[in-house]
């Protein structure tokens, strides 16, 4: 009675044959790849010493000799990321409507998906380039990328809350006899307003840390002061951009965070 | 008032929900669909306001037919079939008074339904029947924060401020227990009758529909089976709907009438 049948959970890959062969193969190529990696202890140790001036510089951050470059490049940040974000999400809401495969016809939703797919494709320094190439330096080209990349984030995850609404609720709105405009706002709108306006407010954090991020290959901003600090050696000044650029993206997620646990 | 001629259904799938079914729904009368899950019942008062559309067949509402419209006037006569849904489907982030103005949409233009300018008789009218079904006190609560029974109140209210000529009843005590059932039931019927509508409930408890309807279809395999009054429905009948089955069983309790419900809820 007591030695009944033995169990095991059953292994993920049936076939011990397959199952050895990829554990094996896996080691073999780790070992492999780990061998072709060419370590050069004398480059690393002449990088350490350069290493070490940055992070002394870092350790004296300097607030004070370029302030106004400081001041005027946050502000430029800062007008980027609210421009993008508005511009973005009203750009997003009807991408994303679109792009709801329970709501477009065929064609609108290919369209829309195809916008949303393009944007998520590139990455925001790739985009920046190619408007810095448009557009010149500056902010322009930094406030159309990352509008850009607002609409595909935003655009995709509302697509995807919209496709998971109840439906019995639209139902229940087409059968009085609404129009389709009546349908949306109704039936729809009232089920997606709050993670669209989540999404938004976690956009605009995104933005704020990516609008330093473009501005490094020119797209105006915090990034091309930081860039045009690191070109000229002022790692202290460098260091006092970081410092700022890490309070406000702890300021706004922070901000974000609490706005957003309050919509339901 | 309502006419359904030789009305099929096959969805894509090939599954024939409808084969032919003709029914005729006089004005005042209220008909139990009966018939067990999968029997068209849903399938069939969808196509009536052509939330399914029918494959063939002819579906008229008075003088109009509806197999066949489009656009503005399938909207339009839509307006005129109010519909209470089995889990309520109101919406459930807006307010009791903006689910129940909801039933006027057909009435108003967009931006009158945007800004919630909706004409001052709609809104006496929304608060009439508000206080009508009992929720005078929770105009302006959040659909989500009622009770199964107050939201399917407000689901009738809803479906009649459409001032329809004909309501669509699908499963509405299905989510509720047996005593808020009854009172929902007679609701409805009661407001039916003192508006003279027609009105078509697809209902799984039998011993209800025998309680509340005029008329009592019973529906097997998209098919009519039975069509007579409710007091006619033997036990032969019943086995002719939902199969073979001990009825006597479930009926011998007949005076208590609330474990009756739960007792068929179970069985059927």
């Amino acid at each position: 009675m007591a030695a009944g049948r033995t169990w095991r959970k059953p292994p993920f890959i049936r076939n011990p044959w397959l199952r050895w062969a990829l554990i094996i193969g896996a080691l073999v190529y780790l070992v492999l790849a780990l061998s072709s990696v060419n370590v050069n202890p004398d480059r690393i140790a002449r990088g350490m010493d350069r290493a070490a001036r940055i992070f002394s510089a870092f350790l004296q951050p300097d607030f004070t000799s370029r302030w106004r470059d400081i001041q005027a490049g946050i502000l430029e940040s800062l007008t980027m990321t609210v421009v993008s974000t508005v511009a973005g999400v009203m750009l997003a809401i009807p991408v994303g409507f679109g792009a709801a495969r329970n709501l477009a016809p065929l064609p609108i939703y290919l369209f829309c998906r195809g916008i949303v797919t393009i944007s998520r494709t590139f990455q925001e320094v790739i985009i920046a380039i190619v408007f810095v190439v448009m557009f010149g330096f500056g902010p322009l080209a930094g406030v159309c990328t990352l509008t850009f990349a607002t609409i595909g984030f935003l655009a995709k995850l509302l697509a995807e809350d919209i496709e998971e609404i109840d439906p019995a609720q639209m139902e229940a709105i087409r059968a009085t006899g609404s129009s389709f405009p009546q349908l949306l706002t109704y039936a729809i709108l009232p089920q997606v307003t709050p993670r669209l306006v989540g999404l938004s407010i976690y956009r605009f954090d995104i933005n704020l840390r990516e609008s330093a991020i473009v501005g490094i290959v020119g797209a105006g901003g915090i990034g091309s002061t930081l860039q045009t600090s690191f070109s000229r050696y002022d790692y202290d000044v460098s260091s006092a951009i970081l410092i700022i650029i890490i309070t406000l993206v702890m300021i706004t997620e922070l901000l974000s965070g609490v706005i957003r646990k309050r919509l339901q | 008032m309502l006419r359904l001629e030789n009305l099929v259904k096959q969805y894509a799938t090939g599954d024939k929900a409808l084969r032919g079914v003709d029914l005729v729904v006089p004005e005042g009368q209220v008909m139990a669909l009966i018939g067990p899950s999968g029997a068209g019942k849903s399938t069939l008062i969808r196509c009536v306001n052509r939330l399914i559309e029918p494959t063939s067949g002819n579906i008229w509402l008075k003088q109009t037919q509806i197999t066949g419209l489009r656009g503005g006037a399938l909207r339009a006569v839509r307006r005129r079939i109010g519909m209470i849904f089995q889990e309520y489907a109101l919406v459930e982030r807006l307010t009791v008074m903006e689910n129940v103005l909801s039933g006027r949409l057909g009435y108003v233009n967009f931006w009158q339904s945007w800004f919630r300018r909706f004409p001052q008789s709609d809104v006496a009218a929304a608060f009439h029947l508000l206080e009508r079904v009992g929720l005078s006190e929770f105009v302006d609560k959040r659909a989500d924060a009622l009770s199964g029974g107050q939201r399917q109140r407000v689901g009738i209210a809803r479906a009649l401020i459409q001032h329809p000529d004909l309501l669509l009843v699908d499963e509405p005590t299905a989510s509720l227990d047996p005593k808020t059932s009854r009172q929902i039931m007679r609701l409805i019927t009661e407001l039916a009758r003192e508006r003279g509508l027609a009105v078509v409930i697809n209902i799984h408890d039998v011993p209800l529909a025998q309680m509340f309807a005029q008329r009592i279809v019973g529906l097997r395999a998209g098919e009519i089976v039975y069509d007579g009054p409710p007091d006619g429905l033997t036990n032969q009948q019943l086995t002719t709907i939902y199969g073979e089955e001990d009825w006597n069983q479930e009926r011998s309790s007949d005076s208590e009438a609330a474990e009756l419900t739960l007792e068929a809820r179970a069985t059927v």
